[in-house]
């Protein structure tokens, strides 16, 4: 009998996110008031409370926001075998839009119209990373020394594997904290989470795609 | 073998996957140079194919270099890469009880890790700008025009708050008028 319930959850939990799952465009805050209302407000698997909780935690933990969440909630209602199946769920549907987009990709490469199409395209990719850049910046660079490390970390990822540049960042945080706190200067750590990524639209491109 | 080659690189990627996927565009450009998997150009068509579809830039990125590169073996090889770490941090986040979000050690690395995600951006719309010669010494009808869509893409995103997906909709278009 329990058996049977377990697989009866699961397959909800699944089906939840795979419904979600294909609105994610452009980023997993996209996916906020879908999951309130399809995992609060008509499933009451979890408060209000709950969804901010992880969204935040999401953000924090590596990986995108949309997968994260997903699996975090799955992973409240039903354990690892409920983290498997809303990550799944969440997964699998954009797995096949994207496959089925590469695929027919491949199909009319060599097509001159499509060529053509892409060769503005990619300069148009070109702008949305630096979209990407300035929306994150605006979050990231806080202070003068938070200005430093991103000045300071362009030219040196010329250098070293964009892997150990993470780490570096992590550390030179960690460092410059301390060292501040040592010279008796104040640091707003708080200062970058004011937006409120739940509410704020603007808040779906470059953190947590 | 290619499949481990693609299922390491994107395993570890998913640990250090910060600040969403366009940050995780150096450590692809790293790899597929290093192993050989595609020409720049391609890498730059797949980041554009992946940011006009649903879901998360970084997975749908590792999805089409996977197939690109290996076929849907590849593809199937590379979700499961990506997806896996997230599955590990966040069953080991929530079974420890770890409270994260607003921890001082992790605000701490934050407070250097956000800075330098923006860095990885930065450092990965050069490389793509280099690469697709939007910087250049050349000047011509195509790398003069390839500046005005840059600067008009940039001006819808920011200015006219685009969706990105239309802004690259559009901008396919106006490459077909332009250079077929």
């Amino acid at each position: 009998m329990k058996v049977k319930f377990q697989w009866k959850l699961l397959f909800q939990i699944f089906w939840s996110f795979f419904k979600i799952s294909p609105v994610t465009f452009g980023g997993g805050f996209a996916m906020i008031p879908f999951i309130i209302k399809e995992i609060v407000e008509k499933r009451k698997w979890l408060t209000h409370e709950d969804i901010t909780d992880v969204i935040a935690l999401s953000q924090t933990v590596p990986g995108a926001v949309a997968v994260n969440s997903a699996t975090f909630i799955g992973h409240r209602i039903g354990g690892i075998r409920g983290a498997l199946a809303a990550m799944i769920g969440v997964s699998l549907p954009t797995f096949l839009i994207v496959l089925s987009l590469g695929i027919s990709y491949f199909f009319v490469q060599d097509n001159p119209k499509l060529e053509a199409a892409f060769i503005s395209i990619r300069a148009t990719i070109v702008a949305i990373i630096v979209y990407a850049a300035i929306k994150i910046g605006k979050t990231a660079i806080t202070d003068k020394t938070t200005f430093f490390i991103m000045t300071v970390g362009v030219p040196v990822l010329f250098f070293i594997h964009p892997i150990i540049a993470i780490f570096l960042g992590a550390i030179t945080g960690l460092v410059a904290v301390k060292i501040k706190q040592k010279l008796g200067y104040t640091i707003d750590l708080q200062k970058s989470k004011n937006v409120d990524p739940t509410t704020d639209p603007d808040y779906f491109m470059g953190s947590g795609i | 073998m290619i499949l481990w080659e693609l299922f390491h690189t994107f395993f570890i990627m998913g640990f250090v996957s910060f600040g969403g996927g366009y940050a995780m565009i150096p450590i692809i450009e790293t790899a597929v140079s290093d192993y050989g998997w595609m020409t720049a150009e391609r890498l730059t068509n797949m980041i554009a194919i992946a940011g006009m579809s649903p879901g998360p830039v970084a997975v749908n990125s590792a999805i089409l270099v996977g197939y690109s590169a290996a076929g849907i073996k590849g593809a199937l090889v590379s979700a499961a890469a990506i997806l896996l770490p997230s599955l590990i941090l966040v069953i080991l986040v929530a079974a420890l009880f770890i409270k994260l979000h607003h921890h001082p050690v992790v605000e701490k690395i934050f407070y250097g890790l956000k800075p330098l995600v923006t860095s990885l951006i930065i450092f990965a719309a050069l490389k793509f700008a280099l690469a697709n010669n939007l910087i250049t010494i050349n000047i011509s009808f195509r790398s003069v025009s390839l500046v005005i869509i840059f600067g008009l893409s940039l001006f819808a995103l920011l200015k006219l708050r685009w969706n990105p997906v239309y802004v690259i909709v559009l901008s396919g278009l106006i490459g077909i008028a332009l250079y077929s």
